[in-house]
């Protein structure tokens, strides 16, 4: 935890950290898992998925999930599947997961080598859903007017992590290559790499226009970034991408290029494990692979009353259960140790106005928190800006009276957009 | 089960920068410290006693009103404590034992507890304990008669009840220097300018308190006072003497900046300061009361979340059509 300063009329500083040193470039290959679990989008329902426990997949391999074929998988196992189960999602949607037991080795399927190695918007749609850093090519591809900018994160969405920074310092040529397919997948006129100002010249020589980043937290997010390049703020309630912006992350892109180059879909994914000391680890993991046998190759204990969070401080999510595993977007591996958890308080707010300081959209939190605890989301949404919120987390960081302010917003966000297609759906 | 490991979830973030409700009342207690040992140097025991007996007593009407209520005991976070302690600073050391009961009663439980406890006061509650004392029992808040038994060797008058009767001849009797160091009739905890700055500084510097309240709420006490006394030099005091007199410092720094009645957003805080400021010494100087700040505060705290919706456009507010 970083502790505020104790003369504290500032804004709180959080730092993303800065890859300098070698041994924090390494990263250790986490051995093959007996299993491998894949998480569906929460849209698919259960009865409507094809697969069935007893199939036989092989690694990479496309394996269609409904009848109509849109939605599909990547398989990052060879093996069986053994099951489809319900998980209890973020903010209490269910979603599927698919299990595989893992037979002996890999034996890579073709189809991708086959008919998928051009670079065109059809076969990213169609096999580049689960790359590891977890492109989202559907909206790159398919808002209207369509994405014009794309820009590359050097660095990542939360504190302590550093895999794109990591991407930028040691794979570069990788990096240039993947621009390019990039550059052909989705014809965006002008693309922007963001990194740290000590990446700068890395990132020079992919001959793309750099934009460096003061890293401190939370100057990395999309909204800011937008705003920072294009001069114009996204209006509340809407996406970049609705404003001509997108964003992949340097890990994503370098998947591409392994993509092409190898005629695999690749599958490992780079993920910063962080141990009770907050010193951390960088892991290459097989998708799919339970926290559970990451943990136990790095030696990590955990007890009754740990806490282990997927991402980062300040936007991960924490999870359960250690068989939880790695998806296309699991950056981070937090565990937390007993001592250090915040437990929010039932604390009225006092109105002290650190998070109305502290945000970086200006939302009057103060406000709006009391309207979220009374389920007034219509008036939140309407009076108080809960749409322009950015999802930093910083208010429930700041404050005082430790409301889980920021679990308030995310809740009423979710109950705002079903009041509202609610609505529709009446009209 | 019970051999079980089992995994806290919590929502994201899953850091907190450390502070707290009863951390900022200690820093409140320990910023007040400077300004309450003068009070007891001064005054001795009474003081002592009554600082005691209202810390306590605000403490254990919250704890009865938490029991009353079914609420979780909330004395823990220290702000019953530090209305009590605030109020008790206001007080003459002469106070009544009857007086302290009753004002902290009024204080905990009108103050506070009935708008459903901390963050939800609309008025700072130990003004609104004063308040209605100033109203009740007005001889027993009324400095020359309460102190009346004291002499520590400096001109025993209330300065402002002094300015207000005699007019400006009187200055003579007080020096600046005297005043800030203490040499003045008042409230326990009121008289000690010096000390009070440097604990509202603390306080300012710590982010308990925000500059912008303190700050133009002392400008608006100067400039109102400047131009009273440019209006009639014999009959207005000088603008630092409203400054250093009466409740002006501790209002700047413990009372004005109470979180739940004082507004968050950069424009209101200033507007909110300036107003208070300036209704002070209107009240001061053409208004039936002795010292002003009080009810010039409770009035703008009425104010306050009208004044706050004065407020930055969210990020990308308005943008829509441009
Ligand atoms: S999470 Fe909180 S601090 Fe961050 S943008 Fe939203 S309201 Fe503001
Ligand atoms: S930081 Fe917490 S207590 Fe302070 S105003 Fe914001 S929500 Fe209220």
């Amino acid at each position: 935890m970083i502790k505020r300063p104790f003369f504290g009329l500032a804004r709180p500083s959080l730092k993303h950290p800065v890859v300098v040193n070698r041994e924090q470039d390494s990263v250790e290959e986490i051995p093959l898992p007996q299993k491998v679990t894949l998480f569906l989008s929460p849209h698919i329902k259960i009865d409507d998925i094809i697969l069935r426990a007893g199939d036989k997949v092989i690694t990479g391999q496309r394996l269609k999930l409904t009848g109509d074929g849109k939605d599909y998988l990547i398989s990052t196992a060879t093996g069986t599947i053994t099951g489809i189960s319900e998980y209890t999602g973020y903010l209490g949607q269910t979603c599927q997961a698919v299990s595989i037991e893992a037979a002996g080795d890999d034996q890579w399927d073709d189809e991708f080598n086959e008919r998928g190695k051009t670079t065109s918007p059809e076969n990213a749609l169609e096999f580049f859903n689960y790359l590891p850093g977890n492109p989202d090519f559907q909206s790159l591809l398919s808002f209207q007017p369509p994405v014009n900018t794309i820009i590359i994160n050097g660095i990542d969405k939360d504190l302590l992590i550093a895999t794109n920074q990591l991407v930028f310092k040691t794979e570069t040529e990788s990096l240039i290559e993947g621009i390019e397919h990039l550059k052909k997948i989705t014809r965006a006129s002008s693309l922007f790499i963001t990194v740290p100002s000590d990446l700068t010249a890395e990132a020079e020589k992919t001959g793309v226009p750099v934009h460096a980043v003061n890293p401190v937290y939370p100057n990395i997010l999309p909204e800011i970034i937008t705003k920072n390049i294009l001069g114009r703020a996204v209006p509340p309630g809407k996406r970049c991408e609705e404003m001509g912006v997108g964003f992949i992350n340097a890990e994503a892109v370098v998947s591409l290029t392994r993509a092409f180059a190898e005629g695999k879909i690749p599958v490992d994914k780079i993920v910063t494990v962080i141990n009770k000391d907050y010193i951390p680890v960088n892991i290459r993991a097989r998708i799919g692979t339970p926290v559970k046998d990451i943990l136990k190759a790095l030696n990590i204990e955990t007890e009754h009353g740990d806490q282990i969070v997927l991402g980062g401080p300040m936007t991960g999510t924490a999870i359960y259960s250690e068989d939880m595993p790695v998806s296309p977007d699991t950056d981070a591996i937090m565990v937390l140790d007993k001592k250090r958890i915040v437990l929010g308080s039932g604390s009225h707010c006092i109105n002290c106005g650190e998070c109305v300081r502290a945000c970086p959209a200006r939302v009057p939190v103060n406000m709006l928190v009391r309207l979220l605890e009374n389920g007034l989301y219509e008036e939140a949404a309407e009076q108080y800006d809960l749409l322009s919120c950015i999802e930093c987390g910083l208010c429930s960081y700041v404050c005082v009276a430790r409301i889980p302010v920021f679990h308030y917003i995310m809740l009423g966000k979710y109950e705002f957009s079903r009041i509202q297609s609610a609505e529709e759906s009446n009209a | 089960m019970h051999n079980q490991k089992l995994l806290v979830s919590s929502h994201a973030p899953y850091w907190h920068n450390g502070s707290s409700i009863s951390g900022k009342s200690y820093s409140f207690m320990l910023a007040a410290l400077p300004a309450v040992i003068m009070g007891i140097y001064q005054y001795g025991l009474p003081a002592l006693g009554v600082l005691a007996l209202s810390i306590s007593c605000a403490m254990i009407w919250e704890l009865l009103m938490d029991l009353a209520m079914r609420r979780p005991v909330s004395i823990g976070d220290g702000n019953a404590a530090v209305i009590g302690l605030l109020f008790a600073m206001l007080l003459p050391a002469t106070a009544p034992w009857w007086l302290v009961v009753a004002g902290t009663f009024v204080a905990i439980i009108i103050g506070k507890q009935i708008y459903g406890g901390i963050g939800c006061n609309p008025f700072n509650p130990s003004l609104v304990a004063i308040a209605i004392i100033m109203l009740s029992w007005k001889s027993f808040m009324d400095f020359n008669e309460a102190l009346v038994n004291y002499d520590l060797g400096f001109y025993m008058v209330y300065p402002l009840s002094a300015v207000k009767h005699m007019g400006t001849s009187v200055l003579s009797n007080f020096s600046m220097t005297g005043l800030l160091l203490g040499q003045q009739a008042g409230g326990i905890g009121t008289t000690f300018g010096l000390g009070l700055i440097i604990g509202g500084l603390y306080l300012i510097l710590r982010g308990h308190i925000r500059w912008e309240i303190s700050l133009s709420f002392l400008l608006g006490v100067f400039v109102t006072a400047y131009f009273f006394n440019i209006a009639d030099p014999d009959k207005y005091a000088p603008p630092l003497f409203h400054i250093l007199t009466g409740y002006s410092l501790i209002a700047a720094f413990f009372l004005l900046t109470e979180d739940s009645s004082s507004p968050v957003n950069f424009v209101p805080m200033l507007i909110y300061g300036a107003v208070a400021g300036f209704l002070t010494v209107l009240i001061r100087n053409i208004g039936a009361f002795v010292d002003g700040a009080v009810f010039a505060i409770l009035l703008v705290n009425v104010s306050n979340p009208l004044l706050d919706k004065i407020r930055p456009k969210a990020m990308g507010k308005g943008t829509e059509h441009a």
